[in-house]
């Protein structure tokens, strides 16, 4: 159990299929007490309980950044003290260049990229007041190899500025007790693949994996693990590639 | 100590095992409850080692190693295969390191140094690698270090070089041994508290080394073993050929404060 008595915020969490919930699942079964963000509140409500009563389900768009302010301060006002955030929100789309629009252009990045800077922003305060903190944020392969599979343009840049968001957060906070990270996935089995490949697809991209097969989300959960345990201490700014060897670098 | 062919204590090889980052992996993988192979230039030190491990209620034997020799390396893994027939995991730990001026730097230096930290990882990982495919699952762990990512100031023209040829081999070796259930990766550490450093850095490069250091430390062999018990859990078998830094933010940073 490396996880006792921690409290993690998981944003993007209520997709029982979906990484976030894998990854809050994993944190609870090692000791956290978790708490769910998601847009959809009642969806929230029973991704928590579906973990444990002892879990909290909040509605929050991370895009508001008073929306994550009061989750925040919810959660503390709850149960006092946060040590883990994981800035799993997240849209995946798939339009090229030329096929996606502006509205496309900002709900992918203000989702990602918007709710990471509003969600690490409003924790970051509390985690300085104790000198300790774990922020993990998800990237993708994606942006490792400029997309090219599912990922579009919008969602390989918006994945790209995650991930640096994580490195420049690790440089700016690691003087507080805090670590940042990043994990790059590679492609995960979820719902996020609905409609957008079919079984015959998911087989000829796990043919041109090296280990292969797809992820699936615990392969995510379990580094997510590693990067808010104390076994990666003397880990922050690193991009962690989940991806069975899709793209090596 | 032997462990039977069908028992389900994992096998592990640790090479530079007797001191530093590859003593500290040992520790590890004995209370993980795996049969440890403490292997080491200095047997005496492995010995100890092994002793010491085994006194703590683990499993551990100790190897002659010189992983500068291919006939050494050939010759433990003959004694692995007789007295244990298996292995499924290595800890590639051994290295050496010196520094030079560059437009100094003595070649036969340069060649030791290629020859123990990167023919001697390869050597050993393809020997164990041959092993691991038999029982369908392994896991290679190369110990790198962020001076194969970027130059880390002046005098690693060897040191470094066979590091990025270590990050380089683990790649090649993740994708040709995935098919067999072999994940192979690398830690590339920052600055870590060990023998090895204790005699390359002098104090003003510890202390610029450590300004440099978003954390503004060095790190423990703790805190590296613990990433190389990461990698070769479960919980990573989705992760092959990578190189992960285990550095306080050093990469991320560049210089920390400019």
């Amino acid at each position: 159990m490396s996880l006792t008595d921690q409290i993690a915020i998981v944003t993007g969490g209520a997709s029982l299929r979906g990484i976030g919930w894998a990854t809050a699942k994993r944190f609870a079964d090692e000791g956290a007490r978790v708490v769910i963000l998601d847009i959809d509140a009642v969806a929230a409500g029973q991704a928590a309980r579906a973990i444990g009563p002892q879990h909290l389900g909040l509605a929050c768009d991370v895009r508001d950044e008073a929306a994550c302010k009061l989750s925040v301060q919810q959660v503390l006002d709850a149960f006092g003290r946060i040590d883990i955030l994981v800035n799993n929100a997240g849209v995946s789309q798939s339009h090229r260049l030329m096929d996606s629009t502006q509205a496309d252009y900002d709900l992918v990045m203000d989702v990602s990229v918007r709710g990471a800077y509003n969600m690490s922003r409003a924790v970051v305060p509390h985690m300085r007041s104790r000198r300790c903190g774990a922020i993990v944020c998800m990237g993708s392969v994606a942006a490792q190899r400029g997309g090219g599979i599912l990922g579009g343009p919008h969602y390989s840049a918006a994945k790209g500025a995650i991930q640096t968001l994580a490195k420049a957060m690790a440089r700016e906070l690691a003087p507080d007790g805090i670590r940042a990270n990043a994990i790059a996935p590679g492609m995960v089995d979820t719902d996020l693949l609905v409609g957008k490949i079919d079984d015959a697809g998911k087989r000829r991209v796990a043919d041109g994996i090296p280990l292969g097969r797809l992820a699936v989300p615990a392969d995510i959960a379990n580094a997510c693990l590693f990067l808010v345990s104390d076994q990666s201490a003397y880990i922050t700014g690193v991009v962690l590639d989940v991806s069975g060897g899709l793209h090596i670098h | 100590m032997q462990t039977h062919p069908d028992s389900e204590r994992r096998v592990a090889l640790v090479t530079g095992g007797a001191k530093g980052i590859g003593a500290t992996v040992c520790e590890r993988l004995a209370a993980a409850g795996h049969q440890v192979l403490v292997a080491d230039l200095d047997v005496a030190a492995a010995e100890a080692m092994a002793s010491r491990l085994r006194e703590t209620g683990g499993h551990a034997a100790a190897l002659a190693l010189d992983v500068g020799q291919p006939e050494s390396i050939a010759r433990t893994f003959e004694h692995i295969e007789r007295d244990f027939g298996r292995c499924d995991i290595l800890v590639n730990c051994a290295g050496i390191a010196k520094v030079f001026p560059f437009l100094d730097f003595p070649l036969d230096n340069f060649i030791a140094t290629m020859n123990v930290n990167v023919t001697g990882t390869l050597l050993c990982a393809q020997a164990a690698a041959r092993l691991m495919v038999r029982r369908r699952w392994g896991r290679i762990v190369n110990i790198a270090s962020v001076a194969g990512l970027r130059a880390v100031g002046s005098g690693r023209t060897a040191y470094g070089t066979s590091k990025g040829a270590v990050i380089a081999l683990t790649r090649q070796m993740a994708v040709e041994l995935a098919e067999h259930g072999i994940t192979a990766n690398a830690v590339a550490p920052g600055p870590v508290d060990t023998p090895m450093t204790q005699a390359l850095h002098t104090e003003q490069f510890r202390q610029e080394y450590s300004k440099a250091i978003p954390m503004n430390r060095y790190g423990t062999t703790a805190e590296i073993a613990a990433a190389v018990m990461y990698l070769v859990s479960e919980d990573a078998s989705y992760t092959s050929g990578i190189a992960l830094p285990v550095d306080g933010g050093f990469l991320a940073a560049g210089a920390r404060g400019l």
